[in-house]
């Protein structure tokens, strides 16, 4: 105990609050970054009168990895597992997404087999995406119920997904010109159970909460947001569409197998929250219908394309035949050829308009992978939606965008 | 795809018979590249894109801001080239817009006072690759902290540098006194 404790330099704090108090009533409080009623590491500067929020500067970027400079540094085929880290709860799309995009690049067109499987599974992380997102909201209001059983429906997609790609979170599952691997015997046999324990569930979340005065309450009229604003502020998906817009890149770019599918693009009324949570309601059943169409689509026939430029050859060739070996060697070493240029593809991801900007220089590696992540633009204008409500608002209202840390910060 | 909607917009915003080379300059400030991959291409000089964003959003209905970033060309005279995508809701396509700036002053318009959406995402870009933008006002960082040096998606940045906010102890053992 003689010894002076070394002086270690303080520690900064990484952001500078722009907010000062406005007027001599208000009080500044710090909301995160990390709290228990933010989803992701977020962190939310509001300036309160009393209980109401005045004004709030949302500030993220606390799960920044340096996801785009990892890309430049790996080959087109293994940065897949990193693509998969964006958006967790479905990590499907970001994978069609960035696998369409480096296919349009290479003039690739995949397989009819792939291209309905893709669409297939893209709706189901949809299902999960959706699924998880409206049970957070629903156990931050305290119902813990509808949270349970939502999380049960989800909880057998994952495991379903997981006997057909091997893993429960993270697939990687998505491969430049196809898929990893053909589905199992008897998956789509279970996948009719799931749908129909599906609908089970989700029958008892709306007797539970729809009509509920407590949900009620702490819903309508919370968050409001205009289609003008929203547009203004660059919202997408099941937020911009919760104002009464039609705006569904599935319906107004048909991409992979939409073209074909029967749907409706359900949207809300005036988009506060609990328009929010039901037009998340209405496009998992929306999302179901799609898949039980898909199911009587998949057409048999090969998974990859044949295009040496990037599919393995397969293994037992590798073995026997010199042109394989080389083939392989040269695509593990040096990565697929992508021919130079730059191209943007937007998929409509879970939380909105989920596009790759990808650059090439006609190397084995990305010049460049920008992602325009939903959740980072939502971050920048969900401010809109904070301000003029209750401090306790804000978990209602953060939970209804949906925030996914990982595709957020990258 | 909606042609007409992209033969409007070359013979507005780029009058002249533009060609696909070559590099805007002031008495060409906008030049067609045409269309990549669905997506209709201008190369703007700084200058224009302003102008050029204006007229996208109030005459052609490009309601949506999608998306600004860079790319870091090291070794060209103007090094940086910072790229817009604007969406039609309405029409439902998109455009590219692209402008060239050097090293020495990395600046471009910002298109916040247009797009709300922009100011975001414009902060993201000045921090992963310095450009700044005139006319936005917060350019604190967003995805890196406060006093962060340099900008990591520039290709000189190398990739295993570390700037670690608390200064790293040596590995101590509850066993050593």
């Amino acid at each position: 105990m003689s010894a002076e404790p070394a002086l270690r330099p303080p520690i900064a704090n990484p952001v500078r609050n722009v907010l000062t108090a406005s007027r001599e009533d208000t009080s500044i409080v710090n909301i995160g970054p990390s709290h228990p009623a933010t989803h992701g590491t977020v962190q939310i500067i509001a300036e309160l009168d009393a209980e109401k929020v005045v004004r709030t500067d949302v500030h993220c970027g606390y799960l920044h990895r340096g996801f785009e400079k990892e890309c430049e540094d790996h080959t087109w085929h293994n940065l897949m597992p990193y693509v998969d880290r964006l958006n967790y709860c479905s990590a499907l799309i970001n994978n069609f997404a960035y696998c369409d995009a480096v296919e349009q690049l290479m003039g690739i067109e995949i397989t009819p087999r792939t291209k309905y499987l893709r669409t297939l599974l893209a709706e189901y992380s949809r299902l999960a995406d959706h699924l998880t997102c409206v049970a957070a909201q629903l156990m931050e209001l305290g119902a813990m119920t509808g949270f349970l059983y939502l999380v049960t429906a989800r909880d057998s997609i994952y495991e379903h997904l997981a006997a057909l790609t091997g893993a429960r979170v993270t697939y990687s599952y998505g491969r430049l010109g196809g898929l990893a691997f053909d589905v199992p015997a008897g998956w789509f046999q279970r996948l009719e159970e799931i749908l129909k324990d599906y609908e089970r569930y989700i029958a008892m979340v709306h007797g539970l909460v729809d009509r509920n005065r407590i949900f009620i309450d702490r819903m309508r009229n919370v968050g409001v947001i205009s289609t003008k604003d929203a547009i203004h502020w660059g919202f997408t998906g099941p937020i911009l569409r919760s104002t009464g817009a039609p705006r569904d890149l599935r319906k107004d770019t048909p991409y992979l197998a939409y073209g074909e599918l029967d749907f409706d693009v359900p949207v809300g009324i005036k988009g506060d929250n609990y328009d929010r949570y039901y037009v998340r309601m209405r496009e998992m059943d929306e999302s179901v219908y799609m898949i039980r169409q898909l199911v009587d689509m998949i057409p048999d026939g090969p998974i990859m394309v044949d295009d040496r430029r990037c599919v393995f050859p397969e293994k037992e060739l590798v073995y026997t035949e010199i042109e394989s070996l080389i083939n392989h060697f040269k695509l593990v070493m040096e990565g697929p050829v992508v021919p130079s240029g730059d191209i943007y593809v937007a998929h409509e991801g879970a939380n909105g308009e989920l596009g790759f900007y990808i650059v090439s220089n006609g190397a084995g590696q990305p010049y460049k992978v920008h992602v325009r992540s939903p959740s980072f633009v939502h971050m920048g204008g969900v401010h809109t939606m904070l301000n003029g409500y209750q401090l306790a608002d804000i978990v209602t209202t953060f939970g209804s965008v949906n925030m996914i840390g990982g595709e957020c910060d990258r | 795809m909606s042609a007409p909607l992209f033969d409007r917009l070359r013979e507005q915003l780029s009058p002249g018979e533009a060609g696909q080379e070559g590099q805007p300059s002031a008495d060409m400030p906008v030049i067609c590249r045409g269309v990549q991959h669905q997506v209709l291409v201008f190369a703007l000089a700084p200058s224009a894109v302003l102008p050029v964003a204006r007229r996208l959003r109030d005459d052609f209905g490009f309601d949506l801001f999608l998306d600004v970033t860079a790319v870091d060309w090291p070794g060209d005279a103007l090094r940086f080239e910072v790229v817009w995508h604007f969406y039609s809701s309405t029409d439902k396509v998109r455009v590219r817009l692209k402008t060239r700036v050097p090293e020495q002053a990395p600046a471009v318009p910002s298109l916040a006072p247009l797009y709300g959406a922009a100011g975001y995402m414009e902060r993201e870009c000045h921090d992963m690759y310095g450009v700044t933008f005139d006319g936005n006002a917060d350019l604190r960082p967003i995805l890196l902290y406060e006093g962060f040096v340099g900008h990591p998606l520039r290709k000189d940045y190398p990739k295993q540098k570390e700037q670690p906010l608390v200064p790293y102890l040596p590995p101590q053992s509850a066993l050593v006194r």
